[in-house]
């Protein structure tokens, strides 16, 4: 038997939030440190799946399987396809930056009670959701998978509700009932999505009588399973319907701009940038993987849908007045793009999805960490309280200013690569989408431009004056991410040796083949 | 004697604790009707065991007192504590558990 | 040899990187640093250059390979440059115009505290556009494209505490990219037809495939070359882009930027040969370029903005030449190469004329400046020979050209054609003419400011005027060292092919009709501007002076239907989201609420009611079980 990595890497984490939940409340700052270190740790650990994975060999590999629940043949299934793993990766970089990010973002304000901990609190449910997070991209067992799915919502609730941006208008206590109104409005969403969930889970179970992934699959594939067809639309809705609560998909999206701006910074690139991200993925391995033939029928419907997501997120992007919210419309925008790719079918678009999904982590965490420093240097949300920055603070004008160029998918930069992929993978299948998608990237160009401008240039105002420029810890959290924006834009092949064979064992489980070119099909 | 009179007399001391539990609001008078049907059942579990010839009847009427003698005591715990606490032994008073 | 291709990018992103992350350090010797490594590439393009007129006419396009940018199945992308005779020429005007531009801001930045930023940022904006004409496929091509769209956002809006400036910039990039939208369906197109998208296997294979989807390839390139080379109707960002430093225009208008669209459609050259339709509407949008920047340029009392509107109706010319197919491929990059020293010349003498006067642009606060800025009176007259196509001159060899080949197009077209561009000519000589006029002849009509400053004009250093000495020099013999023996046409003919166009009339008239209407230009413009005296404030004017002034009101328009209708757009879509998308969902947790508090009157805390429901609830299902038994 060998070394069970993928459970050591989803452990360490849950380990390391207990233990600093218990960190006694006079030591605070050794909390801090504690989760820094774990989740440098889980980076560690990341690293070698990431290394050991072969993207030749199996399909999934580092695969783990144990009995647990025997009745209903639940297993404890582990495994990782490249896929997985390039989520996992992207998952154990960003928590490091983000507890640094928030290093004080959960200080105890000084009229609290002396045994009173958010701080342990914060940074274990941090780590909480990131143990989570890995073993819901590690799980090959439908009900393990959904069961996490659900448990990550209890974690992110509290850090949403409990942990709100400091940098409000109005009254306390009107912030105190915007945030827990966004914290159960999300808890609300996911739960519903979650529910529906769970009868197609059942459902599963009753025409499949096992809930592993690969087992189904398999015998899908050789026709020992056969599914009614519309047995197989149903399991399918249900399915979808959750993941695209989760990733958020035009008009399941509203949770999003309200958990997003209530949150703390930190917070909010959790959702975005990981949490979301299991929707996303859950899509390409469970509709796709498990529903081949429903993915397929229901492909034009998602297709129109991830065309508004796109367009309309992007529009509303342009229209808001708090920064934060830009940023989760902008979001909006680009999980239309990532759904787009997936349903296109092609092997461009469903690595570029694939792609999308890590480089949106890095950008959107690179922005929203860089306006959240802005904003807690402020403390206000509104563009309108902002102006002329770049005179007082270049740096952090110049790191917002590249984050907001790689969300508007500037070439040489990561999200590039990803979306181009997207567009391409999506014109070869349906043109009119591709073509309708492209317009998103003139709308990214306005809502980051607008912003920057808004922001950044003009007349320094006067409120904004004594702005200091980003310290020290600051720096040590955007720096990495924009360096790994531009590596991974000028040379992606790291990632894509690592996607390809996944895509390509997705693209024949829903046994579809790219379009080919015209030219080369005449000859 | 027609065991079915034994019958007949058990269902009038249900209803009559039924109507009782119903009807008054004293505390102790309300508990001393659900006593009543209580044992109103337990009259016709002995009683069917009798025309049945079949001991499970008797059986459950045991079990039926052991019950009721440790309802009484939690039962008659809660209303002198409610008592006085509020100087009262009405029903009716004690409503404070509701939406 | 071909090695040295990837140095020719790598200098000035070198450069770019280190000013840009160098930090304070690197202030005192920003300047050296970033004007160094763009001479570096011009060097190394000389040594190509050398290299490759040493090799036959047929052998002579080097390739190097880097490595594959990215590699998913079947689409593969590499970092791959070409550098053939039409690269070759780009890149000597862009390394070579950029250094002399470089050069020229040492001098014209020297007060800036922020000069070595400026420096990173021209450096960065070399490097694109070398990475743009060097790339062998169009999706590297696309890189150095919006590397260009980026470089000029941060140019444009340099002085970034101006909103003016932040303004420009911002709508310099969005009009950018909504060409830019056009070259990336372009691409899209070609790869689903061809399977690739390197320039070699798409221009060679576009015999396989339809006219209609040439014809869509060939108008999305177009859109694209619309954008970057400011032509109607996506021209607007150019006169605002002026909000710049003047090195800037200069190298925005001369080096980089605008020429890339010429270089685009050149470039595909096959796809358009192959496509009349879109060769057609690339003339037409050529035509009505080059007319509408001229009236512009006549309009405008802003030296700067003066000379935008030229450039519009230049680059018109160049993009009407590439679109009248192998007889005017040569002669468009033939005016861009002249184009880009004379236009350089001119911005920078534009440039050297603000600096003597404390930053003004309005030429109606000039006058009589030819006794106080002997050089730039000089070098500017020059630069104002060559373009409005003096005989002898660069310009006049180039323009004439693209006239005959206007005219060679054939039919009731190349009448057309020819007499747009000829009266083109007549109205370029009408504007230089009066730029020329009122900047440096006349009285002086400068007042001292509000604050009692009074303009002192002077010359400028020697690092701002070498620059536009220089560029002189190639205003005034380029374009007769190109034209003899055709030399341009020979060089380039392996690349864009050719074809001697033959114009319904002698070439000879043409040239005759070309110098005619050049000087009833320049006659008008001196008897309007040289015979009387030039008021300091702005006639009203006609009713087409007016529209001119406002850019023939394609901001009003833009506003109208792009910004406003956006907007409304926008906010209602915000609406939207909040009463609808999100009140449904909200509507839907309502009404359970609603729900929930009825059924809890049910819960009413009275013992005896709960009692009552028991019975009643007990005795209905006895009574159900009994009905059920008796059935």
């Amino acid at each position: 038997m060998s070394f069970p990595l993928l459970t050591v890497t989803a452990a360490v984490p849950a380990v390391g939030a207990i233990l600093t939940a218990a960190v006694p409340a006079a030591r605070r700052t050794a909390a801090k440190w504690l989760a820094l270190l774990v989740s440098l740790a889980t980076l560690v650990l990341a690293a070698v799946v990431f290394v050991r994975f072969e993207p030749g060999g199996e399909r999934y590999q580092l695969t783990e399987s144990h009995s647990w629940i025997k009745d209903f043949g639940v297993r404890y299934e582990l495994g990782v396809d490249g896929i997985g793993v390039a989520l996992i990766a992207l998952t154990a970089l960003l928590i490091p930056f983000i507890v640094l990010a928030g290093w004080h973002d959960a200080d105890p304000l000084e009229t609290s009670s002396k045994r009173w901990r958010p701080t342990q609190g914060f940074f274990a449910l941090i780590l909480m959701v990131e143990a989570m997070v890995i073993l819901s991209f590690e799980a090959t067992d439908v009900f393990l998978f959904y069961i996490l799915f659900e448990a990550m919502l209890i974690p992110m609730y509290f850090l949403i509700g409990g942990f709100g941006d400091r940098a409000h208008s109005g009254s306390d206590e009107n912030a105190a009932a915007q945030r827990s109104y966004a914290a159960v409005k999300f808890l609300l969403y996911n739960l519903v999505g979650g529910l529906i969930m769970l009868a197609a889970v059942i459902g599963l179970y009753v025409v499949a009588g096992n809930f592993s992934l690969t087992e189904i699959a398999e015998a899908r594939a050789n026709g020992s399973l056969e599914m009614a067809t519309s047995t197989e639309r149903w399991l399918f809705l249900g399915f979808f319907f959750a993941f695209a609560v989760k990733a958020p998909l035009w008009p399941l999206h509203t949770w999003l701009p309200n958990a997003m701006g209530e949150a703390t910074a930190p917070v909010a690139v959790l959702i975005t940038a990981v949490v979301d991200k299991v929707g996303t993925f859950a899509m390409l391995r469970f509709c796709l993987g498990l529903f081949p033939e429903a993915s397929k029928w229901a492909t034009p419907a998602i297709v129109v849908l991830a065309l508004i997501s796109i367009v309309y997120g992007a529009l509303l992007a342009v229209g808001q007045r708090d920064i934060k919210r830009l940023v989760a419309y902008a979001s909006i925008s680009h999980f239309g793009f990532i759904v787009l790719g997936i349903f296109a079918m092609t092997t461009q678009g469903q690595s570029g999805a694939t792609l999308y999904m890590v480089n949106h982590g890095i950008s959107t965490a690179a922005l929203m960490l860089v306006a959240g420093f802005l904003i807690s240097r402020r403390g206000s949300r509104l563009i309108a309280d902002y102006g002329g920055v770049q005179k007082v603070a270049p740096v952090l004008a110049g790191t917002f200013l590249i984050g907001g160029l790689a969300t508007l998918s500037l070439p040489g930069l990561a999200p590039f690569v990803s979306e181009f992929l997207v567009l391409v993978g999506t014109y070869a299948r349906y043109p009119v989408a591709g073509v309708i998608a492209t317009t998103g990237i003139v709308l990214a160009a306005l809502y980051t431009l607008v912003l920057y401008q808004r922001t950044m240039t003009g007349p320094v105002k006067e409120e904004v004056r004594e702005l200091p420029d980003l310290r020290v810890r600051e720096l040590a959290v955007v720096v990495p991410l924009i360096a790994l924006l531009i590596f991974l834009g000028v040379f992606p092949k790291p990632l894509t040796d690592v996607v390809n064979p996944a895509v390509q064992h997705t693209m024949s489980d829903v046994q579809q083949k790219d379009p080919q070119p015209e030219v080369e099909a005449a000859k | 004697m027609n065991p079915v009179n034994y019958l007949y007399l058990s269902a009038l001391l249900f209803t009559i604790g039924a109507a009782g539990v119903l009807i008054r609001r004293n505390a102790i008078v309300v508990f001393m009707c659900v006593e009543l049907m209580l044992n109103a059942c337990n009259l016709a579990f002995v009683t069917f065991s009798r025309m049945h010839g079949n001991l499970d009847g008797q059986i459950i009427a045991f079990f039926t007192m052991v019950v009721a003698a440790a309802e009484v005591v939690v039962g008659l715990a809660i209303i002198v504590s409610v008592f006085r606490a509020r100087h009262s032994a009405s029903v009716d008073d004690a409503s404070l558990m509701k939406l | 040899m071909e090695n040295l291709i990837a140095l020719l990018i790598g200098a000035p992103l070198l450069g770019a990187a280190v000013l840009l992350l160098g930090g304070r350090r690197l202030d005192k010797a920003g300047h050296w640093i970033g004007t160094l490594l763009a001479a570096v590439s011009f060097v190394i393009g000389l040594a190509l250059f050398a290299d490759m007129l040493g090799r036959s006419a047929d052998d002579r396009a080097l390739y190097q390979r880097l490595y594959t940018w990215i590699p998913v199945e079947g689409f593969q992308a590499d970092i791959a440059f070409q550098l053939d005779q039409l690269s070759m020429t780009f890149v000597l005007l862009i390394s070579g115009v950029g250094t002399l531009i470089h050069v020229y801001s040492i001098g014209y930045m020297e007060h800036d505290e922020r000069r070595r930023r400026f420096f990173g940022y021209l450096n960065l904006f070399v490097a694109a556009m070398l990475l743009l004409v060097l790339a062998d496929n169009y999706l590297l091509l696309y890189f150095g494209w919006e590397g260009v769209g980026l470089a000029s956002y941060l140019l444009i809006g340099f002085w970034q505490h101006k909103p003016s400036a932040a303004t420009a910039a911002k709508k310099a990039f969005l009009v950018n990219r909504v060409g830019d939208m056009g070259l990336s369906i372009a691409i899209m197109i070609m790869f689903t037809t061809f399977g690739t998208f390197a320039f070699g296997p798409v221009l060679g294979a576009t015999g396989e495939t339809s006219e209609g989807k040439l014809t869509a390839i060939g108008l999305m390139l177009l859109l694209a070359a619309c954008g970057k080379s400011a032509q109607v109707p996506l021209q607007s960002w150019l006169g605002d882009a002026m909000e710049g430093p003047t090195p800037v225009s200069a190298l925005i208008h001369a080096a980089t930027m605008v020429t890339a669209g010429v270089y685009l459609i050149v470039r595909s050259a096959d796809i358009f040969n192959a496509a009349p339709d879109a060769q057609l509407v690339v003339v037409v949008v050529g035509a009505v370029t080059l007319l509408f920047g001229a009236i512009v340029g006549c309009a405008k009392d802003d030296i700067k903005k003066a000379l935008a509107g030229s450039t519009m109706s230049q680059i018109g010319y160049m993009i009407l030449a590439a679109g009248l197919g192998p007889i005017g491929y040569v002669f468009a990059i033939m005016h861009l190469v002249t184009h880009g020293f004379f236009k350089a010349g001119l911005f920078l003498g534009a440039g050297s004329v603000m600096h003597g006067m404390n930053d003004e642009v309005d030429m109606r606060k000039y006058g009589g400046l030819r006794k106080y800025m002997p050089v730039t009176f000089v070098t500017f007259g020059l630069g104002y020979l060559a373009i409005i196509g003096f005989p002898g001159l660069s310009g006049f060899f180039s323009k004439d050209k693209i006239i005959e080949a206007a005219f060679a197009k054939g039919g009731t077209e190349g009448w057309i054609l020819g007499s747009v561009t000829l009266l083109g000519a007549a109205i370029t000589a009408y504007y230089m003419t009066r730029v020329m006029l009122m900047t440096f002849f006349g009285e002086k009509r400068w007042q001292p400011d509000a604050e009692g400053h009074e303009p002192h004009p002077h010359e400028s250093p020697r690092s701002m005027t070498l620059p536009m000495i220089l560029l002189a020099f190639g205003s005034v013999f380029a374009g007769g060292l190109f034209s003899i023996g055709d030399r341009f046409v020979k060089w380039l003919e392996p690349v864009t092919s050719f074809e001697h166009g033959h114009p319904p009339i002698s070439a000879g008239a043409i040239t005759s009709a070309t110098v005619a209407v050049m000087v009833v230009g320049v006659g008008i413009a001196y008897l309007q501007y040289g015979r009387r005296p030039v008021p300091v404030v702005a006639p009203r004017g006609s009713l087409l002076t007016r529209a001119a002034r406002r850019d023939l009101l394609q901001d009003d328009f833009n506003h109208a239907v792009f910004v406003r209708g956006g907007t409304h757009l926008t906010r209602s879509l915000v609406y939207v989201d909040h009463t609808l998308v999100d009140g449904v969902v909200n509507g839907t947790a309502a009404s359970v609420g609603g729900l929930s508090g009825r059924l809890r009157k049910l819960q009413n805390g009275y013992a005896r009611s709960y009692a009552v429901s028991m019975f009643g609830g007990t005795a209905v299902l006895i009574a159900a079980t009994l009905l059920m038994r008796a059935v």
